[in-house]
């Protein structure tokens, strides 16, 4: 009886296992303000080593729930450098496996032309009625903005103008629809292939707020996945580098 | 028990739902009026606009509400040119969305009120010497007072529960648009669940409770 | 100046599937009964003449003047024509008192009040309702409430669509006598929706006989009712009214003789006092005709009348034949073998056989 189904039990596995080495696919859970330098990267990496990366896109908080109740994400890009080191600490991670793959950009934003100066002297005059910034709270663009305010003597003076998205891309709404004249976000949302892509903006220096690492980490169901591994090491390349950077990311 | 910044937002939020339900009873019975006696082509058109909120996800009212109220959509413009500068982040923004957001649920029930009452009553009145105005006060307003309280229930418990549209063109500012649903969601994301749980457990009695009213409420007079 | 009391309304009304066309001239007093089957259009007839139906298009002339004419664009809103109207269901306020459904029209109406709320009130026997609710009425009570209602806004023109119709018999028999009142001591011109033969016989003074839309015969009730060249329809339920007076009572055998122009018939014995009119009625089925007076026959009620015209019934087996008995109107109905048989032709004298009377109220 066990022999005459060995045979076909081997190969059953064989086939089976040949089916995964041939699609070899990662699974990513990807920051929502890291979207369109990820999707770019994914396509380079797709070309050059013959790997699929499947992005899914969400808030950090959400992907980290989610990450928590057993979804099947094998990386994880997160918008801060927190939520890893906490996946970390609970153990949901491949240890050594997290590293920051950029650096946000801090930007205060109007889509008018000429409406910020490049030396954010707008703040001081405070000729607007509404500046947007991202939940403080729970957002790291939020957080740097409040701080950035705080540092430059401001915040008390600003408060009463603020309005607050609850991530950074409603922030970034509340600025292109002009509902907000201006607003603290992240460069890589004005920014594509190393150019503006309109309104007026003041790079935020990096010494006015701690910086805003995003940091990525292999998780536990990417452990022994040679494409999970092989992704990391594509984002610390070269290639990933020049498109990070073009969209307004540091490293 | 409650916090300064909790206590604010729950004010703001039923004075939010206060205003939003007295607007409603105002615009929507007249729309609810002709939906249930007209017999246009419109109708299904009008009746569907009405009940767009119903299924749409408040994001997308909300965005589109961010886009027309805004400085360039032509009600901003129609406000920017009135004085009133633009609404989003105000109140009175707030109150405008709400108004959008809580229609069906105060249209429906009106509608079905006014379609149960049916064109007898106003036909008796005419014969007795009614104007439509008299005949609409006199007799189909009180005729139809169950259906008055159900709107008022539903459109104001509906705006207490509203989140997604506050969210979208609020901006989240204190005692402006700072609503009790956006505080919870705030003490939410930010694992202040304490501070979440007596807001959130409020609003689920404050729900409850006004369910409660509305399935325990006895049908009153019917026509006849 | 007779021109000038009378009603004149031409309407026509198009729905899919129905049409309404009438022209007509209503007496300016009495009861008018619109009579027909369901479908023959008669309470929309009725309320075109409220001015309820919106998609009518015609003229109305209310004695002189005009309520309606949609040529020349006039056209008074129902709240603004004195009328009252009844309704098939009593469709009173339910939000009301009996009292305050009443005073609802009385208070919108400006001027004389030719019928006092009292005298609306006594008429239709009410004044112990007054402060009830409608819903603990019985659906008599309701019906009389909205009678009273209507009237109390000393209305010109009175219109009834089947008040009686949503009834069980025992409440038809109470409110019948109320109507039969108004009858009596009211002026204004009446018109009375009905499908019931009896309850037209009753109380109206006209008739105006509808079917499919169109007015197929007008005129007095019993010259109407006797006429045998209607749609079979109406000749299922041929007959003629008579009005009678009571003109004696025999207590021996119980009975009560009733006179009419034409000759007297005996009932069982009535209530009424003598000298009392009484309106009865008389089926073209329960008529036979005899060649001479019959001897040993049970028939109690025989008259001698002239045949006037004969005409086919509602089966190819019988037809209808139209008498004169000395100025009243008779129809009997019998068979076509008989017809030949008896010879029966225009201008013979025949005697009729009732077999049976119906007497109304």
């Amino acid at each position: 009886m066990k022999s005459r189904f060995t045979p076909l039990l081997a190969g059953l596995v064989l086939a089976v296992s040949s089916l995964t080495v041939q699609a070899d696919e990662v699974q990513v859970a990807v920051a929502a303000n890291f979207t369109a330098p990820m999707q770019k990267i994914a396509a380079e990496f797709e070309k050059d080593t013959g790997h699929k990366a499947l992005l899914v896109f969400g808030a950090t908080g959400k992907l980290y729930a989610q990450i928590k109740n057993g979804a099947p994400f094998q990386v994880f890009l997160a918008a801060d450098d927190k939520t890893p080191a906490k996946l970390e600490t609970e153990g949901d991670t491949v240890s050594g496996s997290r590293f920051t793959y950029a650096i946000g950009t801090l930007v205060l934003w109007s889509a008018k032309p000429g409406f910020v100066d490049d030396q954010g002297e707008v703040l001081k005059k405070g000729a607007f009625k509404h500046l947007a910034i991202a939940n403080p709270k729970t957002a790291p663009y939020g957080a740097a903005a409040v701080a950035t305010l705080t540092q430059l003597g401001l915040l008390d003076a600003i408060q009463p103008k603020l309005v607050t998205g609850e991530n950074i891309s409603q922030a970034y709404q509340f600025v292109v629809t002009e509902n907000a004249e201006l607003g603290f976000i992240a460069l890589s949302q004005v920014m594509a292939d190393g150019q503006m892509t309109g309104g007026s903006a003041w790079v935020v220096p990096s010494n006015l707020h701690d910086p805003i690492r995003q940091d990525a980490a292999i998780l536990a169901k990417g452990r022994n996945q040679p494409a999970a591994r092989a992704l990391v090491e594509y984002l610390k390349g070269d290639k990933a580098a020049a498109i990070i950077k073009s969209y307004g990311y540091a490293l | 028990m409650l916090s300064e910044a909790n206590v604010a937002a729950v004010w703001l939020t039923l004075k939010l739902a206060t205003i939003t339900t007295v607007i409603l009873l105002i615009v929507g019975t007249p729309i609810a009026w002709w939906l249930a006696r007209t017999h246009s082509k419109w109708k299904g058109v009008i009746g569907a606009v009405v009940a767009l909120p119903l299924v749409l996800p408040p994001t997308v009212l909300g965005f589109y509400l961010l886009m027309i109220l805004g400085p360039h959509g032509p009600i901003g413009q129609l406000t920017q040119f009135l004085g009133w500068g633009v609404l989003p982040f105000t109140f009175a923004g707030l109150v405008v969305a709400s108004v959008f957001y809580s229609m069906p649920f105060v249209v429906q029930p009106l509608q079905q009120a006014f379609e149960a009452i049916g064109a007898r009553p106003l036909e008796v009145a005419a014969t007795l010497r009614a104007s439509p105005w008299d005949a609409f006060f006199t007799v189909v307003l009180p005729l139809a007072k169950p259906g008055f309280i159900t709107a008022s229930i539903l459109g104001f418990a509906h705006t207490v529960g509203e989140f997604g549209v506050v969210l979208m063109i609020g901006g989240n500012i204190p005692e402006k648009t700072r609503v009790v649903s956006v505080q919870i969601y705030d003490h939410v994301e930010a694992l202040e669940y304490a501070e979440a749980h007596v807001l959130a457990g409020g609003m689920l009695l404050f729900s409850f409770l006004v369910l409660l009213a509305l399935y325990s409420r006895k049908g009153t007079s019917t026509w006849k | 100046m007779t021109f000038d009391k009378a009603i004149h309304a031409r309407f026509q009304v198009a729905w899919p599937g129905f049409n309404l066309d009438v022209e007509l001239r209503l007496p300016g007093r009495g009861v008018t009964a619109l009579f027909g089957h369901s479908g023959s259009g008669k309470t929309t007839l009725l309320r075109c003449l409220a001015g309820l139906e919106r998609q009518s298009v015609g003229s109305l002339n209310f004695k002189g003047e005009v309520w309606q004419d949609d040529a020349r664009g006039i056209c008074r809103p129902t709240h603004r024509r004195p009328l009252g109207y009844v309704f098939q269901e009593a469709s009173l306020f339910p939000h009301l008192s009996v009292r305050k459904n009443l005073d609802y029209g009385r208070k919108r109406v400006n001027g004389g009040h030719k019928v006092s709320l009292d005298h609306a009130v006594e008429l239709l026997g009410i004044g112990h309702l007054l402060d009830r609710m409608p819903d603990r009425l019985s659906g008599g009570e309701r019906q009389r409430v909205a009678i009273a209602r209507a009237l109390a806004t000393s209305p010109e023109l009175l219109l009834m669509d089947e008040p009686l119709a949503a009834l069980d018999l025992k409440r038809k028999s109470e409110i019948l006598p109320y109507l039969e009142r108004l009858h009596d001591e009211l002026e204004i011109p009446v018109c009375y929706v009905s499908h019931v033969p009896d309850e037209v016989a009753r109380l109206a003074d006209h008739v105006v006989l509808l079917s499919e839309g169109r007015v197929v015969a007008a005129g007095g009730l019993r010259e109407t009712m006797a006429r045998l060249d209607l749609p079979t329809a109406f000749t299922e339920d041929a007959g003629v009214v008579i009005e009678a007076v009571v003109a004696d009572h025999d207590e021996t055998y119980r009975l009560t003789r009733l006179d009419f122009p034409g000759g007297s018939v005996v009932v069982a014995r009535r209530q009424e006092s003598l000298g009392r009119r009484l309106r009865f009625r008389v089926h073209a089925r329960d008529v036979s005709l005899a060649l001479a007076r019959a001897k040993g026959t049970s028939i109690v009620n025989l008259l001698p009348a002239t045949v006037v015209e004969v005409a086919d019934a509602d089966t190819p087996a019988h037809v209808l034949v139209r008498l004169d008995a000395a100025g009243t109107p008779l129809i009997a109905r019998i068979t076509r073998y008989s017809l030949d048989h008896l010879g029966v032709t225009p201008g013979k004298s025949m005697w009729a056989q009732i077999k049976a009377v119906a007497l109304l109220g």
